[in-house]
C-alpha cells in the first residue's frame, strides 16, 4: 500500500504539520511519496520521492492548479491513499480531488481502528469508525492527533508543472489582529466559553482571572457573540497557550480550543457535563453550575 | 440572480449522545433538533446578498432530512428565503457526503443559481466536504471557510480563515459556491411578523429517491463515545466542599496558590 502526503507550504514556509502525514503513514504502515506545491530552497527533511511545483508560480492557494498538479502526480504515483492535514489548504482541496477521482474521503482521522479510520463527531463528544468503499480513498488528518516524523532528506525531486485557467484570484494575506492580550505569558488565563450562559456573566470570570492574578481568556463561541474581544481568543484561530494554570469555565472543548490550550501545566474544568470533551485534558474536572462555583472560589480567594 | 442556499438539522449539540440499535450514528429520541450553527451565518449572508440585489433576486432554501428538517426550513423562510426545497429522505443520516452532495447537485444542475451559499461543516458529522463536492460537481467556482464576504456586480470578494488568525483574501465570479465559518456575520432572529409571513411561503416536497442516484463511497461502520484517557480527577458533591477541594488541590499542584 502507498500513500501520497499533501505537504503544506504558507507565507513563504514549509510548515511543520507537513512532518504529522509521515507520523500517520508510519502507524498506518504504507509506503510514501509527498506533493507539495513550495520552494525547492525548502525541501523537506525527507529521503523519498517529492513531487514538487513551484509556489512563486502556482501560488499557495490555488485551488484550480494545485488541484491539477496534483492530479497529475496522482496518475503517476498510483497511490492508495491521498493525505492532507485537516486544514483551510487541506479541507478546501481534498473534496475538490476526491470528487475528480470519484474517491471515498474520510475526513479529520484521529486514529486507525479495526474497520477503517476513527473521526470525531457531535462536537468531539463520540466517534465514528468510517470504512472507505472506494478501492483509493482519500483523507484529512487532523493537526495534531499524529506524532510528526521527521524522515531525514534529501528528497528526489521530480518538478511539476500545469497550465489552465483558475477561478479564483488569490489577492493577499491578512495578518492576524492585534493581540489586546497577550495571554500567551499569562501564568493563569481563565476562560469563558458558552456555558456561562450570557455576556452579562463575563464580569464574574473576569473576577476570578483578576483573583488568582491572570488573564481572561475566552473560547470561540463567546467571542462570536460578540461578549469579549477576539484578543482573548483560546485555541487554533486565537492564541495558543501553555499557563501554569488554566481554568475552562463552561467550555465543552471543541478540537479547536483543546489545541490552542492543552499544553497548559495544569487545567481546571468548571462544566455541569461530565462528558464534556474537556474532562480528557483537564487534571480535575469540577462538575457544577459554573455560576455557582466560580463566584464561591472568588469569594474564598478574597479571604 | 438566482441564489440558494442549503441548510441542515442538527441535534443541539449540548445534548448527551446514545448510539442507535444499528450502533453507527445517534438514537434520535429526546435529542432537540435546530439548525446547524455554521448554516445560520450561510443563511444570514443569503438573505443579506438578497437584501443588496433587491427584488431581482430570488432566494431559496435547501434541506433534505425526515419531516422534522421543515422546522429549520421555516426558519431560515422567516429570515429572509423567499421558498424552499424539503428533499424527503428519511435515511439521510445514513448518506455520506458523496450522496448528499450529489442530491443538492441534481437538484440545483439545470436551475442557473448564480450563487450557492453552505455551512462550513455540520456540527454533528463535521466532514467539511459537502459544499466542495458540490462545487466540484456543477463545476462552480468555491471559496471555503468564509469568515468575509462581499458581492459587487458579479465579483465575490471572499475572506477565508486560516491557521493562528490570519486570513486569505481571494476573488471570484459567479456562479459560485461559498462555504461560511462562524463569525461571518450576526445572525438575526426572525421576528414575529416575519414568521408569520414565512407560513405563506411555499415549500416544494422532493422524494429523495427522484433526485439520488449515487452509492455511498464510505459506510460509518461504528458510533461510540470516545476512550477515556482517564488521570484527570473528577469532583462533585456539595459545593462548599468543592471549593475547598479545588484550593486545596491548585495550593499542592500549581505555584499560583501560596
Amino acid at each position: 500500500m502507498k500513500a501520497l502526503l499533501i505537504g503544506e507550504y504558507r507565507e513563504a514556509k514549509l510548515l511543520d504539520s507537513t512532518y504529522e502525514l509521515f507520523g500517520f503513514a508510519a502507524q498506518l504502515g504504507v509506503k510514501t511519496a509527498l506533493f507539495l506545491v513550495g520552494s525547492d530552497s525548502q525541501l523537506p527533511a525527507y529521503n523519498g520521492t517529492l513531487y514538487l511545483a513551484d509556489a512563486t508560480k502556482y501560488g499557495e492557494y490555488n485551488p484550480d492548479l494545485h488541484k491539477r498538479l496534483l492530479l497529475e502526480a496522482i496518475g503517476k504515483e498510483s497511490p492508495d491513499y491521498i493525505v492532507f492535514v485537516h486544514s483551510s489548504y487541506g479541507w478546501d482541496l481534498a473534496p475538490r480531488i476526491a470528487a475528480t477521482l470519484k474517491a471515498a474521503q474520510v475526513s479529520e482521522i484521529v486514529g486507525l481502528t479495526e474497520e477503517g479510520f476513527e473521526v470525531g463527531c457531535c462536537n468531539a463528544k463520540m466517534r465514528r469508525s468510517v470504512k472507505p468503499a472506494s478501492q483509493r480513498a482519500v483523507l484529512t488528518i487532523q493537526a495534531g492527533a499524529f506524532q510528526p516524523v521527521q524522515p531525514g532528506g534529501p528528497p528526489q525531486v521530480h518538478p511539476m508543472t500545469a497550465e489552465g485557467t483558475t477561478t479564483l484570484e488569490f489577492v493577499g494575506y491578512e495578518p492576524a489582529e492585534e493581540k489586546g492580550v497577550d495571554l500567551a505569558r499569562a501564568e493563569v488565563i481563565v476562560s469563558a466559553g458558552r456555558g456561562i450562559g450570557k455576556k452579562d456573566n463575563i464580569p464574574v470570570i473576569a473576577a476570578l482571572a483578576k483573583a488568582l492574578g491572570g488573564e481572561l481568556g475566552a473560547s470561540r463561541p463567546v467571542v462570536d457573540a460578540g461578549w469579549v474581544d477576539h484578543g482573548h481568543q483560546v485555541g487554533t484561530t486565537g492564541q495558543t497557550v501553555s499557563p501554569k494554570l488554566y481554568m475552562a469555565c463552561g467550555i465543552s472543548g471543541a478540537i479547536q480550543h483543546l489545541a490552542g490550550m492543552k499544553k497548559s501545566e495544569f487545567i481546571v474544568a468548571v462544566n455541569k457535563d461530565k462528558d464534556a470533551p474537556i474532562g480528557e485534558v483537564a487534571d480535575v474536572l469540577v462538575v457544577a453550575d459554573v455560576m455557582q462555583f466560580v463566584p464561591a472560589l472568588t469569594a474564598r480567594l478574597a479571604r | 440572480m438566482k441564489i440558494l442556499v442549503c441548510i441542515k438539522q442538527v441535534p443541539d449539540l449540548e445534548s448527551r449522545f446514545k448510539p442507535n440499535t444499528a450502533g453507527t450514528w445517534y438514537d434520535e429520541a429526546d435529542l432537540a433538533f435546530r439548525m446547524n450553527e455554521y448554516d445560520e451565518y450561510a443563511v444570514e449572508q443569503a438573505v443579506q446578498l438578497r437584501e443588496q440585489v433587491g427584488d431581482t433576486a430570488e432566494l431559496a432554501v435547501l434541506s433534505i432530512g425526515p419531516d422534522r428538517v421543515v422546522e429549520a426550513i421555516k426558519k431560515a423562510l422567516a429570515m429572509g428565503c423567499d421558498n424552499a426545497v424539503h428533499v424527503q429522505d428519511l435515511q439521510a443520516a445514513t448518506r455520506d457526503p458523496w450522496q448528499i452532495a450529489g442530491i443538492i447537485a441534481a437538484f440545483a444542475r439545470d436551475k442557473g443559481f448564480d450563487l450557492i451559499f453552505t455551512g462550513m461543516q455540520s456540527q454533528d458529522r463535521g466532514s467539511a466536504q459537502v459544499g466542495v463536492t458540490v462545487a466540484e460537481l456543477l463545476g462552480l467556482a468555491c471559496a471555503t471557510t468564509l469568515v468575509g464576504f462581499s458581492f459587487d456586480n458579479g465579483t465575490i470578494t471572499a475572506k477565508r480563515e486560516l491557521e493562528g488568525g490570519v486570513k486569505g483574501v481571494v476573488k471570484l465570479s459567479t456562479p459560485a459556491l461559498v462555504t461560511c465559518q462562524l463569525g461571518l456575520n450576526i445572525p438575526r432572529y426572525p421576528t414575529l411578523p416575519n414568521i408569520m409571513k414565512a407560513k405563506k411561503k411555499e415549500i416544494t416536497v422532493i422524494p429523495v429517491a427522484e433526485i439520488l442516484k449515487e452509492e455511498a463511497l464510505a459506510t460509518t461502520e461504528k458510533f461510540y463515545p470516545p476512550a477515556k484517557k482517564g488521570g484527570g480527577m473528577v469532583l462533585e458533591g456539595d459545593m462548599g466542599d468543592l471549593v475547598d477541594k479545588v484550593i486545596g488541590i491548585l495550593k499542592e499542584k500549581t505555584a499560583v496558590l501560596r
